[in-house]
This record gives C-alpha cells, sequence and structure tokens, in this order.
C-alpha cells in the first residue's frame, strides 16, 4: 500500500488493524463515527469482530474484558465519551491490561459541540478517572503521525500493560491528508501467556488474577508502589517531541495536535519576515516531554502557549521550564482553532513589532 | 456392593481457604455449586471467572481459575469482551442484586439481548450486603432497609424487580431460570440449574442465567434459620421458582 487519501478517522482505523488490532469495541458519537464504521465494515475481512456496545460505559469494560486476553482490543470514543469511560480507564490502568483508546476530542464542557477542540488535555494527562494512574497520551499534529501512534500505541500498550490514549482533535480525524499505512513489525504478536487470562492450562494449572482491588492497606500500597516504579520507567524512556526552529528562538511557540500544525505555519511566515520564532511541540502530552524543555536555549525569552482550549498546557510549560522564562497562552475555545493569522499577531505583540 | 461416597471440597476451590461470608449467608453454596459444575464438567483449566463488586468481590480467593475484576455491574461487558477475543473459553459472572439489577442493568439487559455465550450467576438476596444493608433493587415491599428503615414504600421506591421474568422477554437470551439455596431439596435443583447453564455455553446455544433467591441473614437482622424461613415464606411467593426459558 502506497500513499492513499484518506480521512483521519479512517486511517487510524486502518491503521490500527494493520497493527494487529482484531477486536473493536465502539459506540458512536460525533466526530469519531467512521472509525466503528470503518471496523465494523473491515474487520470480519481480517477474522477480527466488530461489537457495537450499549454505551460508552459498556464499550470500555468491554475493552477491559478483550484487553484481559492479552490480544490486542480498541475502542474509540470523543470528549463527553472519554469521561463516561473514565471509571473503566482507571479499572484497566489498575488491573494492568493493555488497551488502546482513541480520543477525537470535541469542544466541551458538558455536551459542548461537534467541533474540534484540545480541552480534554487535563482529563487525559492528569486523571479522568480515580486514583493514581497514568495513561501515555499521544497527540499526532498529522495524519500520517495519527497512523504512526496509533500502531505505537499497541505496543506501548503491550510494552507496559496499561491504556494508551491517542489524543487526535476533532481535526486530525475529519480532515484528509495523504499516508501510508504499512502492517506492523508486531502485527502478530501473541499474547503474553504469562499473565493473561485464558492460559490456565498452558501455565500448567496456575491461575491467573487480575485485580485492582486490595482490601489490607499494605498490599495495595505495594501495588501503588510498583505501578508508580512502572510509570516512572515511562517517563524515562516514552518521552517525544518535536523542536522546531528552537536553537536561535528568542520566542517559541509550545503547541500539540492541530494547534501546531497552524503554529509552524505561524513560525514560518514570522521567520520569512526575519524574526527568531521557533515551536517545541509535544508528541507525547503525557509523559510530558521535560527533557526537550530542558533543551530551550537560554536566548529564548518568551513562550507562548496555544491550544484549543483555555490554557490546559499552561501550566506543564510552566513546571516543565522551571518558571524560567515568561509563559503566556493564546486559544480558542468552541470549536474554533486559532487562525495562522491570530497567532502571527499574538508573536508580534509579544515582540513589540 | 456398598457404594463409598466421599464428600469433599470441590477441586476448582482454592486449596486451604475458608470463606470470609456471615454464617447463614448462600454465598458459600452458591459458590460451592459453581465450583462442583466446573469440576463435573471438567473446565477449570478453560474457565475465566469476572468478579462482582458486592460480598463476593473476592469470589477469586476461593475459585482456582482465571479470574478478572469488573467495575460495579459491568461484568457482562466485561465478559462480553473476554468471550468476544476468545470464544473457546467459558466466560461467566456472578454478581449480586445490586451490581446485576440496579447500577449493571444495562450492561446485563444488552449481553442477554445479543444472545451473548455467557454463563450469569445473579445472586438476588433482596439487599446490598457488603456495605451493609442498604436498598436493592430486588428489597421487597415493605422489607426494611437501612435506607428504608421504615420498609420499601413503593410510592417512593418504586416496585422489587423481577429480573428474569423482565429479561425473558427478550428474544435473544436462552436459558432463564430462578432457583433458590435455602433447603436441600432446593439446592438439588440450583446445582442443576448453574450446571445446565455451563453446558449451555459449553455447547455453544448461547445466554444462560440462574437467579439464585440467596439469604443475608445479617443484613436482615435474622438468625440463619430464621433467614432461610423468611426467604421461602416470603421471597419465593414475589419471585417463584421455575424456568422461564430454555431454548425454546
Amino acid at each position: 500500500m502506497g500513499r492513499v487519501l484518506m480521512k483521519g478517522t479512517e486511517a487510524i482505523a486502518e491503521a490500527a488493524i494493520q497493527a494487529g488490532c482484531k477486536y473493536f469495541f465502539g459506540y458512536p458519537i460525533t466526530p469519531q463515527n467512521e472509525i466503528p464504521e470503518y471496523m465494523s465494515a473491515h474487520l470480519p475481512e481480517v477474522g477480527g469482530v466488530y461489537v457495537q456496545a450499549e454505551s460508552e460505559v459498556a464499550s470500555i469494560n468491554m475493552v477491559l474484558g478483550g484487553g484481559a486476553t492479552g490480544y490486542r482490543v480498541m475502542t474509540s470514543s470523543s470528549s463527553p465519551g472519554i469521561s463516561l469511560m473514565s471509571e473503566g480507564i482507571s479499572y484497566i490502568a489498575g488491573c494492568e491490561i493493555p488497551a488502546v483508546i482513541v480520543n477525537v476530542m470535541r469542544a466541551g464542557p458538558g455536551l459542548g459541540g461537534i467541533l474540534p477542540g484540545q480541552a480534554d488535555y487535563l482529563q487525559a494527562t492528569k486523571g479522568g478517572g480515580n486514583g493514581d494512574y497514568n495513561l501515555i497520551v499521544l497527540a499526532p499534529s498529522t495524519l500520517q503521525e495519527c497512523v504512526d501512534l496509533t500502531q505505537l500505541a499497541f505496543d506501548l500498550a503491550q510494552k507496559y500493560r496499561n491504556p494508551v490514549m491517542v489524543a487526535a482533535d476533532g481535526f486530525m480525524g475529519q480532515m484528509m491528508e495523504a499516508v501510508e499505512i504499512k502492517p506492523s513489525p508486531t502485527k502478530d504478536q501473541p499474547a503474553d501467556p504469562s499473565w493473561a487470562l485464558g492460559f490456565m492450562g498452558e501455565r500448567g494449572g496456575k491461575r491467573s488474577h487480575l485485580h485492582s482491588l486490595f482490601l489490607t492497606p499494605e498490599p495495595l500500597e505495594e501495588h501503588n508502589r510498583k505501578l508508580q516504579k512502572k510509570f516512572g520507567e515511562m517517563k524515562k524512556a516514552e518521552q517525544r517531541c518535536e523542536s522546531y526552529l528552537m536553537d536561535d528562538a528568542e520566542l517559541l511557540i509550545a503547541a500539540y495536535g492541530t494547534t501546531a500544525r497552524i503554529s509552524r505555519s505561524a513560525v514560518n511566515n514570522l521567520r520569512a519576515e526575519g524574526h527568531k520564532v521557533g515551536m517545541i511541540r509535544p508528541i507525547t502530552l503525557w509523559p510530558y516531554p521535560y527533557e526537550t524543555f530542558k533543551t530551550i536555549p537560554s536566548a529564548v525569552k518568551h513562550i507562548l502557549v496555544s491550544e484549543m482550549n483555555a490554557g490546559q498546557m499552561v501550566d506543564d510549560v510552566k513546571v516543565a521550564t522551571g518558571c524560567r522564562y515568561p509563559v503566556s497562552f493564546y486559544g480558542r475555545t468552541g470549536g474554533f482553532a486559532p487562525s495562522v493569522g491570530e497567532i502571527e499577531n499574538e508573536c508580534r505583540r509579544i515582540l513589540g513589532l | 456392593m456398598n457404594e463409598v461416597k466421599v464428600y469433599e471440597r470441590p477441586k476448582s476451590w482454592m486449596p486451604n481457604v475458608s470463606s470470609h461470608y456471615c454464617p447463614g449467608c448462600g454465598h458459600g453454596i452458591a459458590h460451592r455449586l459453581v465450583c462442583e459444575a466446573i469440576d463435573e464438567l471438567g473446565i477449570q483449566n478453560d474457565t475465566i471467572g469476572i468478579a462482582p463488586v458486592g460480598c463476593a468481590a473476592m469470589i477469586y480467593d476461593y475459585m482456582d481459575t482465571d479470574y478478572c475484576e469488573a467495575p460495579h455491574g459491568r461484568a457482562p461487558a466485561v465478559a462480553t469482551g473476554l468471550k468476544t477475543v476468545r470464544p473457546d473459553k467459558i466466560i461467566y459472572t456472578y454478581q449480586g442484586d445490586g451490581d446485576l439489577a440496579s447500577i449493571g442493568m444495562a450492561e446485563i439487559v444488552h449481553a442477554a439481548n445479543r444472545g451473548q455465550n455467557i454463563t450469569v450467576i445473579f445472586i438476588n438476596n433482596a439487599i446490598y450486603g457488603m456495605t451493609g444493608g442498604q436498598m436493592a433493587p430486588t428489597t421487597l415491599v415493605g422489607q426494611r432497609a437501612s435506607t428504608c428503615p421504615l420498609g420499601r414504600d413503593v410510592k417512593v421506591n418504586g416496585y422489587p424487580i423481577r429480573v428474569s421474568e423482565m429479561l425473558a422477554t427478550l428474544p435473544a437470551p436462552g436459558y432463564i431460570t430462578r432457583v433458590t439455596v435455602a433447603q436441600p431439596k432446593y439446592i438439588i435443583k440450583a446445582k442443576q440449574a448453574v450446571k445446565q447453564a455451563f453446558q449451555n455455553q459449553i455447547d455453544g446455544k448461547g445466554f444462560s442465567l440462574v437467579e439464585i433467591l440467596s439469604s443475608c441473614p445479617t443484613n436482615w437482622g435474622m438468625r440463619p434459620v430464621e433467614a432461610f424461613d423468611w426467604l421461602i415464606n416470603t421471597m419465593i411467593p414475589y419471585y417463584p421458582l421455575g424456568t422461564f426459558k430454555d431454548f425454546d
């Protein structure tokens, strides 16, 4: 398969199939409906199964059960649906079950609207469900990245036995772009019988038992220590970030997803005018790419955060830079994205032009 | 020739473990019936249980099979996920009335409506046990509970839900039966029902649910003997025993 023009949602679905995902549990919600539609049409072609759940509450728990077999399973939804899944996501993390969850984010809060948004940043990176757990959160900025990060998500989920979220905003889901989707090298990775359910015979009669319930404090604290050790390993090994024209920059834009795409155009335009503007683009929203933020040159005078929300990433930028730089925010809500011109104007204002 | 019968713990009961259940609680009997069915069908290595939230949350401490936890009420969805990926395995849920008939009503109705080839063991003791005796969707009219201290009032709380009758109105589920563990004569029938519900799954027939009327002397405020009498004299008239569907 060479490069083909595809819609983001369908590219994500095909990428998952090419990553060996044979089981999808979904529930309709705009703007991600093409993912379950694509899966219902194409999973049977590869011997897979699409199940339409009665709710997002059910679909995430089907993912919990399906993931407990050790095979590659997935669900997708959009913001209000992800809120409903938050209970299940916490259990999946607590039970150490691999799972891939795609969130094609829309504008909130509440029912909000069906237009794109990035206002689930805090929900995805800081919690959502109860208890001390983390998701690996991947934020694609192109449709090729939607493909690559979706396939990566399955590898990371199995590697760490943890849920991984692809946080694609509504633009990523609904736009079209040329992509190349190759079978993942790990496509046929078998389930790990050392822990996965359904292999008691293969383990010589030794059962496996996946649970997050520990009614006495010592084992629960021990369980938490084990989880935190794993999250620490993720923080060390899985930070991903792009720095763009950062080396000589005096003004740095911090953005991810679609807002990073728009910011890239603003940076190019301002560079053409001779202004030293660059961009730092977190690809993993969790673990946050602290290591790349540490490399920000001291010549930088200001960091502008731009998002399709009310400024949810600002605190992370301040923490990641140790508050060494002034940090300001320009963003839009309601389903709007900041335009290239708006970001350029904000940069000019900061630069005193 | 004299036949020697030895009454042993089931093989699939976790070795050297005693349960935490209160004296007179029906869970222990129901657990044993599940274990006996698993043993007699020879499916211990191929069975995956799904633990509920409630008094039976630690069922995996007593049953030596693969086990997965489910959030409150979500066991039928977890079972659907497991069975979808591993149709070759025997998947069952064990759920109480608060779990299955209140918070998990959507999941059980839709798993049944899909005709999902799973086995559901549904313990109805007309009360929330683990949280301390609150009103359940199955609490009888006039029955006292810690959140209806004057007794269940239909004007406020509506009527207790007959889950088996309700699910039997759906075309897809195949086997739906109500039994009890209140007396040995009933336990013999309950055992047949539990075994049948697993056999149905092995045969690929579809959704099977066994509702087991059970006792909760602690939260009913009764001695064990009184509790079983109350179950027989008060619960059974509202929740009649019998098979509502059998793959007809």
